[in-house]
């Protein structure tokens, strides 16, 4: 073999490929409304799972936000006066892992009770304040996970003063249990799905080659080796996974979007500037990658299964 | 180029193709094969492009004994073999020039070459100025013409045709036989199975007789060793 054609010879064979890759493409838009259909249904049965691990992701920041955030807020009894509970805030910001104490003394707890719940004529009509002294404690940096905020949470319910001892991480932790939860879930239902969509690809391609099949048989009369009869149904495959991919980020894009005016609108009421956030750039490259290759392995297995059973005659 | 050693081939459910079959056809020869209906004509084509495999006997073909060939090896010996079929076998959404052009593309030849190639081997036919046209737009003997020249276009060595003239009339007949004679004076080899005695006789070429699976006959063309 000369040097040139020893040059050309991979350039013959990208040429091929693109041919064959074009040539299933064209097939696909000349049918192309049974082609797209396909195509749907893979997108919707992508979408699902992907929507839902977005959906995930997005409590993920919010939970993790807060996480480090934990406050505790300990209610004293009753019968412990503001003075008394001054005298015990102080005490506690010794301590060695709390970062600060704030006192609410009874008289602005009811004022702010006052302010936030509308009954403010009701209570006028108390003598007395029925509201205990608050100290809200913000565990040194070091302590402010999740369990060992309980630790101090604990200490701090045998304090003879204590009343009610919170830790405002309570619905995090089980925001963060719950989406660890729904993650298997999403696992579960994504290779449900994901195999859902081979059945499809692989059945649209057991079609595809039945309804070929004189070709078939001509192709391989001619000296056609199986990899070349392969090619095209491969190509299909990848195109059918390829656009099935780019429908499911299509249905998550326009679903954040439609999300996002609402969501940011609860967050406002929040206070919080939280931003609904969608796939990015390499979440959507591999939800293509995956598709895509989701979409080979189901015409490989169609094209072992049915290829070798066409033989001319 | 064809040698037949004692060949037999059953087909499953006991149906008898041939049995026994010897011969050999020395390369550049141009041979016909005939017999009755069910004579095991077509089967006997079928073991030396390997459509079918013997079952018993040894085939070689081009030097290649065909018995021990690997399956991954058989699209390399079909690409050797040219064959043509009474039903044309063509690809019915693809043009004439597609068509011809399809085993040239199978074994990966270039964009250029093949065009050449295959607009060489339309020509040779008769059929450059139909190039774009579908095969149904075209006649059956036109068809037939498409078929060649999808057989000769990669030059093999060996053609086999089945019935190549079987629904043709006399005059198409003769010259689809006249193209086949013109592919031999070059060099090609050619095993012809055909009912059409009175063609095969004015043709004057050796006759290989085919009886109910066995060899039944043998005769040289005259004037010739
Ligand atoms: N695929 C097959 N399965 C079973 N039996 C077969 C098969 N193909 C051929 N036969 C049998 O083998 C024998 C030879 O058939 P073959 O097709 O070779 O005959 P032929 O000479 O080509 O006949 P024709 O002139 O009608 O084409 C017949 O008895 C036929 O029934
Ligand atoms: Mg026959």
């Amino acid at each position: 073999m000369s040097l040139s054609t020893l040059l050309r010879a991979p350039q013959i064979w990208l040429q091929r490929h693109a041919q064959v890759a074009l040539s299933s493409l064209g097939r696909l838009f000349n049918n192309s409304l049974a082609s797209f259909m396909t195509c749907a249904v893979i997108g919707i049965a992508l979408a699902l799972p992907i929507g839902l691990h977005v959906i995930l992701n997005n409590l993920q920041t919010i939970s993790g936000g807060w996480d480090s955030g934990a406050s505790i807020s300990l209610f004293l009894e009753q019968s412990v006066s503001d003075e008394q509970a001054a005298a015990l805030a102080q005490k506690l910001r010794l301590h060695q892992r709390i970062e600060s104490v704030e006192l609410v003394r009874k008289d602005a707890a009811l004022a702010e009770f006052r302010r936030l719940s509308g009954f403010a004529e009701a209570l006028e009509a108390l003598d007395n304040n029925p509201l205990p002294a608050l100290l809200v404690i913000q565990p040194k940096s070091d302590y402010s996970t999740a369990e060992t905020a309980q630790l101090l949470v604990r200490e701090l319910g045998l304090l003879p003063e204590a009343d009610i001892v919170q830790l405002d991480l309570q619905w995090v932790r089980r925001l963060q249990a719950i989406t660890v939860i729904a993650q298997r879930a999403v696992l579960v239902l994504a290779t449900l799905l994901g195999l859902a969509v081979l059945l499809i690809i692989g059945n649209t391609i057991r079609l595809e080659i039945q309804n070929r099949q004189a070709e078939i048989e001509i192709t391989k009369l001619i000296g056609a080796t199986n990899a070349f009869i392969r090619r095209p149904f491969l190509y299909t495959g990848f195109w059918y996974g390829l656009f099935g991919g780019i429908i499911a980020w299509l249905l998550v894009a326009i679903s954040v979007t439609l999300l996002r005016g609402p969501v940011s609108n609860l967050a406002n009421l929040y206070e919080s500037a939280f931003d609904l956030s969608s796939l990015d750039w390499m979440n959507i490259l591999a939800l293509l990658a995956g598709s895509a290759i989701l979409g080979l392995i189901g015409s490989w297995l169609a094209v072992g299964k049915h290829l070798s059973a066409v033989e001319p005659s | 180029m064809i040698h037949f050693d004692n060949v037999s081939k059953r087909y499953p459910g006991g149906h008898t193709g041939l049995s026994n079959v010897s011969f050999r056809i020395e390369a550049e020869e141009m041979v016909f094969l005939t017999g009755h209906s069910g004579a095991g004509k077509s089967t006997l084509l079928k073991l030396i492009g390997l459509l079918e495999r013997s079952s018993g006997g040894q085939v070689h073909v081009n030097g290649r004994n065909l018995t021990r060939l690997k399956n991954s090896k058989i699209p390399y010996h079909r690409r050797e073999v040219g064959m043509i079929f009474q039903d044309h076998r063509l690809l019915h959404d693809r043009t004439v020039f597609d068509n011809v052009a399809l085993p040239l593309v199978v074994s990966g030849l270039g964009h250029k070459e093949t065009g050449r190639r295959v607009r060489a081997a339309l020509d040779k036919v008769g059929l450059l100025h139909k190039e774009k046209e579908p095969p149904v737009t075209l006649s059956g003997g036109e068809q037939q013409r498409v078929g060649i020249a999808r057989a000769v276009v990669s030059k093999p060595p060996l053609l086999l045709a089945d019935e190549p003239t079987g629904n043709l009339d006399p005059e198409l007949s003769r010259e689809i036989m006249d193209l086949f004679s013109q592919f031999n004076q070059v060099g090609v080899t050619l095993l012809i199975a055909t009912h059409d005695i009175e063609l095969i006789t004015r043709m004057n070429k050796r006759i290989l007789t085919l009886k109910k699976g066995t060899l039944d006959g043998d005769t040289q063309a005259e004037g010739s060793a």
